[in-house]
Parts: structure tokens; C-alpha cells; sequence
């Protein structure tokens, strides 16, 4: 006699028992400690802290420590994390021209007021794999808190006297070669807090890129490149640092500095636009992430870009890029990966439906008669 | 055994307010897809965040509770579930259909009548019905703003020129209140006959595509169909192997190596409670 599929309570706890061993991994191992990973996996932090829509690098090592490594699992733990947290309220929107730089660099010019700084980058590495770092050879260095290693390499902007590093961009809109960057005063709508509508406006567009899948953005900014809505990017100014974060503090009056955050910061020079009567000019793509999470904010820039055209009177060319709601609606990994792996839950009901259907059909083929018949 | 560190059903009261609000708005227009700012919940997009939300948003401290997913109180993601709300509310739960107040589901109806003091609240993965023939969200709105359903009369119709009849058997889409198209969730369309008259209140949830819709009670629920091709609700031709029912969705299960197979009911609180009656 067949009994009932029961006991999925106790497969549950099992399962969740063996994952967490699995997660520690041989107990003669040393433990993983979440500051290891804040300090020695940052590029991994940053993400977890742009797509997880909150800046707190110990609570993002945590998450990636929690999902064994797997970084958009951990994304997932932080926006469930920041759904619980209380709204005090918006601070003043960032100077990222008072930035604390530890990168900045320009494509489009050799040199400019604040020069060019390479910072802790991989970009003229050699990919050779490094087997000291795995034959625990590696140099014991004392200098290694995140510092620059030659204090000349760094612009001295401490106590910046605002602006302390001006946009290169802004060298460009000073002879109106670029389009303004459209000073907006307009309080943005908040994607976590309201219905996305579609079309949205820049401000939510931007959001919603800000917290979109790295890997997705790459892809369609890439698609660009490529030919699909091409819009001949240069990178005008990348710069990573730390800004400042001030509030409002309406029983004081003024602004207060509540704490500091890193940035990535991307602006793009683009192709022109103009007519006989219209003087050319260059346009503008925006990405502004948080933590140094360059390859994300270039790809962003890139994307914003594509999704202007609309507003730049350029053609519908059909890409992908250039289609908000395709980009809006797909963006986000948290969504893509929730419905992508739902299909694994139990779906005997809807397959049952259909393998009924199926047969029904098949029967009415073999034997035209049974047409219609039940 | 409740966990203190939330509030009463995880959501916090602005949370749970604008979902009420939006329920109000969804019951009041009723098939309307009204959209709602869902949160990201502790369980992932697809695992019924948007049935969690409405459940979360209309619990009390007084409920009892039933989950089911697949007709059954016991698979994986109902028992996971029902702990979430037990953890977070403390609420009783049941796996009674008679006994519940609140019943969560993800592709059924119960097969006991629901009553007057039940709310079902629905798991809902693409609450709009037109999705697959418009991909659009800009387009579907305008369809559903001017009742514009020629596109899926004709698609229900090329279905039966192809196949000979209407080749949906779940998610099969209905009107409700003489007014808006709806997707009932993906239930077997042999679950569609209980959604008419219903005298529970029916609430969906779809968390990830931020919409909320509802059936009130005792609402006209009419799956679509032709006058000569009228909609059937069909269901495998066997009766229950456990309880002998005749008259419930079954389950197929595959028993050997060699293809034997039975039918069992898919609602394991019809089946149980039968087959305790001896009947």
C-alpha cells in the first residue's frame, strides 16, 4: 500500500544541518573570520554591498561567509536584511567632487588638474597566477593596512578644500562641449518603496542599474560595444574614494557628517549629437556604485547611455540596451535568480494538468473518434 | 516560540498598512491588478513572497493557519512556510481546511467548500493572464484599461484549430465580475468551477512582479470559453487509490522500474480525512 510522500519538516532540518557543516568545511581547518573576508575579499564585499543596496562591509563579509561564497546568495541575505531596517530618512545627496580618491583615472585626457591615479588596480597585472599566495610564501609585509605605499602617489586631499578634485567632464562643459549634466532638483522617486511604473524616468532607471546584476549590465553594456545601440563610449573619468555622508538633522538646523562612504564613480563621454542648427555636443552616461566596483559602474554608464536615446532624439534601433523595460524588469538578480530556481520547487500539480492534456490530445490523434469525447 | 525580534507577522505596521491599502483598493476593483511596493522577504522571489506579504498583511494574533503548495501541507515550501509565520506571529496553524481561518496556497484550491470566515490567499508567479502573448507591461495595461481580450479569444481559438480544443490545463485564465481578465495562478483549470461564488475572500499575491488582486466573496468567476467549445474542468479518469475519491484532483505517482503508477489526491487533508472516515 502506497502511503503519502511525508516528512518534508524532517528532510528540511537535515538538509539545513548538512549545509551548515558543509559551510565550515573540515573542522581541522582554521575557521574563516568575517574580518578576513572584509579586508581580504573586498572586491567580493563591494559587490555584495552595491547589489544588496546597503553599505556595511562587515555585515556583507558575514552574508558571503553565510552563503559558503556565493555572492548573489549573499546579495540576496543583505536585501533581506535592509528590508527590516527603519527609514530615519535621505541624506544629502553625495559631493563625489569632494571625494577622498585612492583611483581616478581618465581615457580622454592624458593629464588633468588632480592628474591621474592609478590606485590598487589589476588593470596592468600580469594574469600569471601567483603560487606563493598558495604555498604560504607569501611577503610578510607590515604595510599592508590599505594604505598607498608611497604617500606621493596620493593627491593630498585630507581636509579638501571644497571642490577637491573637480570632474573632468566639467573641464569639457566649461566650453559647452558636453552636454550639462541636467541639474535636477526633483526629489527621485524610491524603487524600494514604491511600484516601479514603466517608462521610468532617469532617477529611477539609475537605481535600478545601480542595484542590477554586474554580470547582466556587463553583457548589455558589452552589447553596445558591439553594435546594438552603439554609442561610442570613452571612459571620461573613472575615480573610486570616499565621500562623506551628511544629514539634515532638523532639530539642529544644519547638516551634520553621519558617516562616510566608498564609491565608485563613472561618467562617459559619448558620441554627439547635433544638427545644422543645433551645435554638436557630447553626451553623457552615469554609473555610481558603491565600493570599488569599477567593471559595474562602467557597464552602468554604458547602459544609461543606451537608454537615452529617447531623450536625445535618436533612433529605436531595437537593441536590447535600449529597451527599459526589457533592461528594468530583468535586471535585478535577486528576481532573475528567485524565478529562474523556483522551477525546482514542486510543480506535480500544473504537470499533471498537462501530462492529462497531453494524452488527451494523443488519444484524440490515434483515434479521431474520442474528438471532443469525456 | 515566537520571535521577538520582528514584529508580529515579520512585516513592519507601514509595511503591512500599505499592503492592507492595497488589498482594499484589489477587493474593491475586483481582477484588477493593483500594484504594491513588495519587499524583499527572507525567502527567495518565486518561493511565494507575494503570498507571504498578503498573508503577513492580513493575519491575527486569533488565526489558524493552513499552507499548503500542491494541494498538500506538507511539502517542502509549505512546512517552510508555515514555520516562517509560526516563528514570526506565533499564530495556531492546522492542516484542517474546515478548521483554518486563513489558508496560504500555491497551486490548489482546497477541495472542502471554503465558508464565510476563511480568507485563501494565493502564491501568484506572473499574475498578469495576457504575459505570454504581450510581453509588454506598457501594452498589457492598456489592454486591461479598454477590456481589449481579442488577443487571447484568438489564441484560445487557434488553440482549438490546432489541437481540437483548448490546449490549457492550469493557469487557465477567467473573467471575473463581467470585467477583467484574470490569471488565477497556475491551479489546475479543475480547480477553476470553485473560484465562482466563492463565499471565502480570495486574495493573490505576486511579490516579485509587485501586483496584489482579489475576488471577493460570492463574485461571478467564469472561465473563458466558446459557446461551442465549453470550458471543462478536467482531472485524470481514476479515483483516488487511498480513498477511492472520485471527485478529487489527483496526483500521479510513479510506484516501479516497470511504469506502474497510481492516482492519489493531491489534497492530502481531503484524502486523510476520508480515508480516517472510512470512506
Amino acid at each position: 500500500m502506497y502511503v503519502a510522500v511525508k516528512g518534508g519538516e524532517r528532510a528540511i532540518d537535515a538538509a539545513h544541518d548538512w549545509l551548515d557543516r558543509a559551510r565550515r568545511g573540515p573542522a581541522a581547518q582554521a575557521v574563516l573570520d568575517t574580518d578576513q573576508i572584509r579586508d581580504q575579499l573586498a572586491i567580493g564585499v563591494a559587490r555584495v554591498m552595491a547589489e544588496g543596496s546597503l553599505y556595511d562591509p562587515d555585515l556583507a563579509a558575514l552574508a558571503i561567509k553565510q552563503a559558503r561564497g556565493d555572492l548573489i546568495e549573499a546579495i540576496f541575505l543583505i536585501r533581506a536584511y535592509r528590508t527590516t531596517l527603519p527609514r530615519f530618512g535621505a541624506a544629502l545627496p553625495v559631493e563625489t567632487e569632494a571625494m577622498r580618491v585612492k583611483r581616478r583615472v581618465s581615457a580622454t585626457f592624458k593629464d588633468a588638474p588632480g592628474g591621474q591615479i592609478l590606485g590598487p588596480t589589476f588593470d596592468y597585472t600580469h594574469r600569471l597566477l601567483d603560487f606563493r599566495l598558495m604555498a604560504d610564501g607569501e611577503l610578510d609585509r607590515d604595510d599592508t593596512d590599505g594604505t598607498p605605499p608611497d604617500p606621493g602617489a596620493m593627491p593630498c586631499v585630507d581636509a579638501p578644500a571644497k571642490p577637491a578634485l573637480p570632474h573632468i567632464l566639467d573641464f569639457l562643459n566649461r566650453d559647452d562641449l558636453i552636454e550639462a549634466a541636467a541639474p535636477d532638483e526633483a526629489v527621485p522617486g524610491d524603487l524600494t518603496r514604491e511600484p516601479m511604473e514603466l517608462p521610468a524616468e532617469r532617477p529611477l532607471r539609475l537605481q535600478a542599474l545601480a542595484r542590477g546584476d554586474e554580470g547582466f549590465l556587463l553583457g548589455l553594456a558589452y552589447s553596445t560595444q558591439r553594435g546594438y545601440a552603439r554609442n561610442h563610449a570613452f571612459v571620461g573619468e573613472l575615480r573610486i574614494g570616499t565621500v562623506a555622508v551628511e544629514m539634515d538633522i532638523p532639530e539642529l538646523g544644519f547638516a551634520i557628517e553621519i558617516g562616510e562612504v566608498e564609491l565608485t564613480e563613472c561618467e562617459t563621454v559619448n558620441q554627439f549629437k547635433g544638427s545644422r542648427t543645433e551645435p554638436a555636443q557630447f553626451t553623457r552616461g552615469y554609473g555610481l556604485t558603491f565600493g570599488q566596483t569599477e567593471r559595474k559602474a562602467i557597464s552602468m554608464a554604458l547602459v544609461d547611455r543606451a537608454l537615452r536615446w529617447a531623450e536625445l532624439g535618436e533612433d529605436d534601433q531595437g537593441a536590447p540596451a535600449q529597451d527599459q523595460e526589457f533592461v528594468l524588469s530583468h535586471c535585478d538578480n535577486i528576481q532573475a535568480t528567485g524565478f529562474l530556481e523556483h522551477i525546482k520547487l514542486p510543480h506535480y500539480v500544473d504537470f499533471q494538468a498537462e501530462l492529462e492534456l497531453v494524452r488527451r490530445l494523443r488519444a484524440s490523434v490515434e483515434d479521431p473518434a474520442q474528438e471532443g469525447a469525456e | 516560540m515566537t520571535d521577538q525580534a520582528y514584529n508580529f507577522a515579520y512585516l513592519d505596521e507601514d509595511t503591512k498598512r500599505m499592503i492592507r491599502r492595497a488589498i482594499l483598493k484589489a477587493i474593491a476593483v475586483p481582477g484588477y491588478q493593483v500594484p504594491f511596493a513588495s519587499r524583499e522577504m527572507p525567502m527567495p522571489y518565486g518561493w511565494g513572497t507575494g503570498g507571504v506579504q498578503v498573508t503577513a498583511a492580513t493575519l491575527l494574533p486569533t488565526d489558524r493557519l493552513k499552507v499548503i503548495d500542491q494541494g498538500a501541507d506538507d511539502t517542502t515550501n509549505a512546512v517552510s512556510i508555515r514555520k516562517f509565520f509560526q516563528r514570526t506571529a506565533g499564530v495556531a496553524t492546522t492542516e484542517r481546511t474546515a478548521e483554518a481561518t486563513l489558508i496560504q496556497t500555491r497551486h490548489r484550491i482546497p477541495e472542502t467548500p471554503l465558508t464565510e470566515e476563511q480568507i485563501l490567499v494565493y502564491q501568484v508567479p506572473i499574475p498578469e493572464p495576457m504575459r505570454f502573448l504581450e510581453p509588454r507591461e506598457t501594452e498589457t495595461r492598456r489592454i486591461h484599461a479598454l477590456a481589449d481580450y481579442g488577443l487571447m479569444q484568438v489564441r484560445l481559438y487557434e488553440d482549438i484549430a490546432r489541437h481540437g480544443e483548448i490546449a490549457t490545463s492550469y493557469a487557465y485564465p477567467v473573467e471575473v465580475a463581467c470585467r477583467y481578465v484574470m490569471d488565477p495562478s497556475p491551479i489546475p483549470k479543475f480547480d477553476n468551477p470553485k473560484m465562482n461564488d466563492c463565499p471565502a475572500i480570495q486574495l493573490f499575491g505576486a511579490g516579485r512582479e509587485q501586483r496584489i488582486y482579489a475576488v471577493p466573496p460570492y463574485t461571478r468567476v467564469v472561465s473563458l470559453d466558446f459557446d461551442d467549445h465549453p470550458f471543462r474542468a478536467s482531472k485524470a479518469s481514476h479515483d483516488c487509490a487511498i480513498c477511492g475519491a472520485s471527485d478529487s484532483y489527483l496526483d500521479e505517482v510513479i510506484t516501479d522500474d516497470a511504469g506502474g503508477r497510481m492516482f492519489v489526491c493531491s489534497d492530502t487533508d481531503y484524502c486523510a480525512a476520508r480515508a480516517e472516515r472510512g470512506e
